[in-house]
């Protein structure tokens, strides 16, 4: 494959794990975030979203402390026999899932949020378990929420650059994605190149934006 | 104040800036410990103040074609201040050092035999793109016959300083850094690459067409010729023009 196109999948791939997992990882999380009346609430909210604020040479450089063989990550995944995970796929992975899960949780706890009791407890007066509950009345109520999350994680993990910098290691296929790979042409005086990808992160960027508002359009008029 | 003053004041003051006798010196990230230690000399003899960036090569020479505020470009090789000399941007170039290879392992007391073995994970190496001393490393695997079997281990530090501190994080068992880089750590974990497996990295500095106006600048250069500033740079492990067992001028 040529290597323009490699960086395109590869930055691709790493997106559509990144936001899988962070829909798996979560829904939960949002859910404990939007019902829950512990004290410890807005810590763990806080907590979900620093990665917000944080530059992502911060998150770089403890992730690469982390994922050696002497940090806590590394250490785990060695005892485990897969190797230290800097350099590799699944270290960005790991990147990524941490700077892109307040983009994915805010817009599911908020949908959540904005639920309200109310249709949960009518569904508890027609004898609908927890479990129903949740997977038939407030699933389906919060798929916006759900929409935008995965819209926003994808992009996010799209535009991602200082972290997989710092942790990647730039190899073909497996962590040059496209804004390492853009920033290789530019050092390199290889215009060319550096303006097809840029080129098309731009459409591809104004794509996402589009369709999201169009998307928030039409689901705010199936809401009324 | 009144708003006139206030603007005379802060026009004035741009007209100035930078403050005279201070010079921007973009430097390539390999000779970052040897600026540390020559910067301090300059300063103390000339009254002037450097201010230090450090970046690849690559990197620096493409800001500095599109109006980097430098005065001095330090590079690590002869290509990008000839090619700068070519188009109108710098004059005066030489070469203030000329640096060496060397294998470090963070943990091996034996690197090159860890290297010819294959007994490691990753070699960390700066970007041959863009970075001569991940050029020159190429080179060295290459006439070592390692290069086949090693290429899949590769990582790229984005400069040399990165390569580096991939290995100094544990991330990467091996690296092929700048001698200059590893001196003050174990030299048991230290190979230097003998001089015949790769050609030397002639590093030339420049003046750059923002730095004529700078005395700064210009004084920078000239200590960066003197003796004493060619002891420091031996002292931090490089040769000078004329002491490399390689140089014929």
């Amino acid at each position: 494959m040529n290597p323009e196109w490699q960086a395109v999948w590869l930055t691709f791939k790493l997106a559509l794990s990144t936001t899988l997992i962070l829909l798996v990882l979560g829904t939960p999380l949002a859910w404990w975030l939007a019902r829950s009346v512990s004290t410890w609430k807005e810590l763990v909210g806080s907590l979900v979203t620093l990665p917000l604020v944080l530059p992502p040479t911060v998150l770089g450089f403890y992730l690469l402390i982390a994922l050696g063989p002497e940090g806590p990550i590394g250490g785990l995944t060695e005892s485990l026999g897969i190797g230290p995970l800097a350099f590799t796929f699944p270290g960005l992975v790991v990147g990524s899932v941490i700077y892109s899960l307040p983009f994915v949780v805010q817009p599911i706890r908020n949908a959540f949020e904005a639920l309200g009791d109310r249709p949960l407890e009518v569904a508890a007066t027609l004898r609908s378990g927890p479990i129903e509950r949740f997977f038939r009345i407030a699933l389906p109520l919060a798929r916006p929420g759900f929409l935008s999350g995965a819209i926003l994680g994808f992009a996010h993990t799209v535009g991602e650059f200082g972290v997989v910098l710092m942790i990647g290691g730039n190899i073909p296929g497996e962590t040059r994605v496209l804004s390492v790979a853009i920033y290789d042409h530019v050092e390199a005086l290889e215009w060319r190149q550096a303006h097809w990808l840029s080129g098309g992160m731009v459409l591809f960027g104004f794509a996402v934006v589009l369709i999201m508002s169009l998307l928030e359009k039409r689901l705010r008029r199936i809401g009324a | 104040m009144s708003l006139r003053l206030f603007l005379a004041v802060v026009m004035l003051a741009w007209a100035t800036a930078p403050l005279a006798g201070e010079a921007r010196v973009a430097v390539a990230a390999n000779f970052t410990l040897a600026m540390r230690a020559l910067a301090p000399r300059f300063e103390q003899a000339s009254g002037h103040r450097l201010v230090v960036s450090t970046g690849s090569t690559g990197k620096l020479y493409a800001q500095i074609l599109h109006g980097a505020p430098y005065d001095v470009f330090l590079a690590a090789d002869r290509e990008r201040p000839r090619l700068l000399e070519k188009a109108g941007r710098a004059s005066g170039r030489f070469t203030y050092a000329i640096g060496r290879l060397a294998l470090w392992a963070r943990q091996s007391e034996d690197p090159q035999a860890q290297l010819r073995s294959g007994s490691f994970r990753r070699l960390a190496i700066a970007n041959p793109k863009t970075a001569p001393y991940g050029k020159a490393a190429i080179q060295v695997l290459r006439r070592l016959g390692l290069y086949p079997a090693v290429a899949k281990r590769l990582v790229i530090g984005e400069n040399v300083g990165q390569a580096r501190q991939f290995v100094s994080t544990g991330n990467a068992e091996l690296g092929l850094v700048a001698l200059a880089q590893v001196l003050d750590t174990t030299p048991d974990h230290v190979w230097p690459i003998p001089p015949m497996l790769h050609d030397p990295v002639r590093q030339d500095a420049v003046l750059l067409a923002r730095g004529r106006r700078h005395p700064a600048a210009v004084a920078f250069l000239e200590f960066l010729r003197s003796e004493a500033a060619r002891r420091i740079i031996r002292q931090q492990g490089y040769a000078t023009a004329g002491n490399h067992p390689r140089d014929r001028p």
